[in-house]
């Protein structure tokens, strides 16, 4: 095995590990990093939505991108990019988050969840590589975009950056603009949203994945699709490693618990898991990635994905409004009953509309 | 000899034009990118393929490379 395989695998492994240890250290249960619920806590502390049990600024987000611009500048790769369908990105990032809140996870979760020991994350992920197949599909038969352009100033790559500067300026400082109704941040008091590690080890963490991450050109739907595409198998050892890292940690803390229920932030409509990720898995091919690359590439800048992370938090503050986002299980307690959890009929539509849009477009942008 | 524009591309466009044109038969080709990434996949392609690589233009940000066999 060469040297960038090696490099790529040990990531994934550290990867793993570190989000093991941001749950010992407050994070939710599986729930390390997830791209797709921490982008969802953004769009909910910033008031995009008000569903109180997941708001909060997540500093493992804005350590990602921050991480990824600073390995950038010091590789010399910092270059301000952009202009390749943007707003279709804008849709896809939407549509991506939407598969996502169906299934309560981005794909970095779901293989967290996996070495948690749920088994709703296996159904899952059975359906984010039938989705990566499918995006390879319209790959195959000649799907493009089209080309991004260098930026002829280097501005617009700084955006998604500074807001996330900016955010972490709210965080820290902790103004109050309106004292009757809080804000400009919103934090959840109860739920996923209340639980985090410390402010110092979620953004060092995130800072740390990112420039791994932008080293390793890690990207958890491009391992599948290279392996489908060109038998090349170099970022799915990322995928493995980030498996391995957290299921030994996971083992080792005792967080370790197989079965389909009782899992924690999950539910079991196994129909709406799989198109969950389905949905993921096509649009993240498309996409040229998964959500963590397209926040590295935010990192790097690149506008084209830094509209895909917008379109996320849109999509995700949206999801919570429109009654898209599945509901975690719950067991019974004192005079409430069960959960079973899932989607509702609304997010069983927008997942269904999701795939035919992303479809549609991967049947729409092709060449010649 | 054929050349192979990937600039701008997208993952994993780069490395399946350069695929398309290998798959022909081509034993002679030049592909033009500028992305580091694109660089280390269209190499990594072309070694395994059992090509030679000449870099003709040397930047990270704006490349040339001559493929050989």
């Amino acid at each position: 095995m060469d040297r960038t395989k090696w490099f790529v695998l040990l990531t994934g492994l550290f990867i793993g590990a570190i989000a093991v240890v941001l749950v010992k250290l407050g994070n939710p249960p599986n729930m390390g990093f997830c791209i797709a619920c921490f982008e969802r806590d953004i769009a909910g502390a910033i008031g995009l939505h008000h569903a109180g049990l997941v708001q909060y600024m997540r500093p493992e987000i804005i350590g990602i991108v921050l991480g990824a611009m600073l390995t950038a500048f010091i590789g010399g790769e910092f270059k301000s990019r952009g202009g390749s369908a943007t707003l279709v990105r804008f849709v896809m990032g939407f549509f991506m988050m939407v598969g996502a809140l169906v299934f309560l996870g981005c794909p970095l979760r779901d293989i967290l969840r996996m070495a948690g020991g749920d088994y709703n994350a296996v159904v899952a992920f059975i359906g984010f590589i039938c989705g990566v197949a499918s995006g390879v599909f319209f790959l195959r038969r000649g799907f493009n975009l089209g080309s991004s352009q260098s930026s002829r100033s280097q501005l617009g790559g700084y955006i998604l950056p500074v807001i996330m500067l900016f955010f972490l300026f709210l965080l820290v400082k902790g103004t109050i603009f309106n004292p009757q109704t809080g804000g400009p941040l919103f934090f959840s008091t109860e739920g996923p949203g209340s639980m985090a590690a410390p402010l110092i080890f979620s953004l060092g963490a995130g800072l740390l994945v990112g420039f791994l991450a932008q080293r390793a050109r890690l990207c958890l739907s491009g391992g599948i699709r290279d392996y489908l595409l060109i038998k090349d198998y170099t970022l799915l050892l990322g995928f493995l490693g980030v498996f391995v890292g957290a299921l030994v940690l996971n083992i080792g803390f005792g967080f370790f618990k197989p079965g389909f229920a009782p899992q924690p932030v999950a539910h079991t409509q196994h129909l709406w898991n799989f198109l969950g990720l389905y949905l993921v898995g096509i649009t993240a091919t498309l996409l040229g990635g998964c959500p963590l690359r397209q926040l590295i590439l935010s990192g790097e800048g690149d506008t084209d994905a830094a509209t895909v992370v917008l379109g996320m938090i849109i999509g995700a503050a949206v999801c919570h409004n429109f009654m898209f986002a599945s509901s975690a299980m719950k067991a019974a307690s004192a005079g409430v009953p069960a959960v079973i959890g899932g989607p509702g009929v609304y997010g069983q539509i927008a997942c269904v509309v999701g795939i035919l849009v992303i479809a549609g477009i991967g049947y729409i942008y092709k060449e010649e | 000899m054929e050349t192979v524009d990937v600039r701008g591309l997208s993952c994993p466009l780069p490395v399946m034009r350069t695929k398309q044109v290998i798959d022909k038969g081509a034993r002679e080709l030049l592909v033009r990118g500028n992305s580091s990434v694109s660089l280390e996949n269209v190499s990594r392609l072309a070694t395994s393929q059992g090509y030679q690589i000449n870099m003709k233009v040397n930047d990270k940000n704006n490349w040339e490379m001559e493929l050989k066999k």
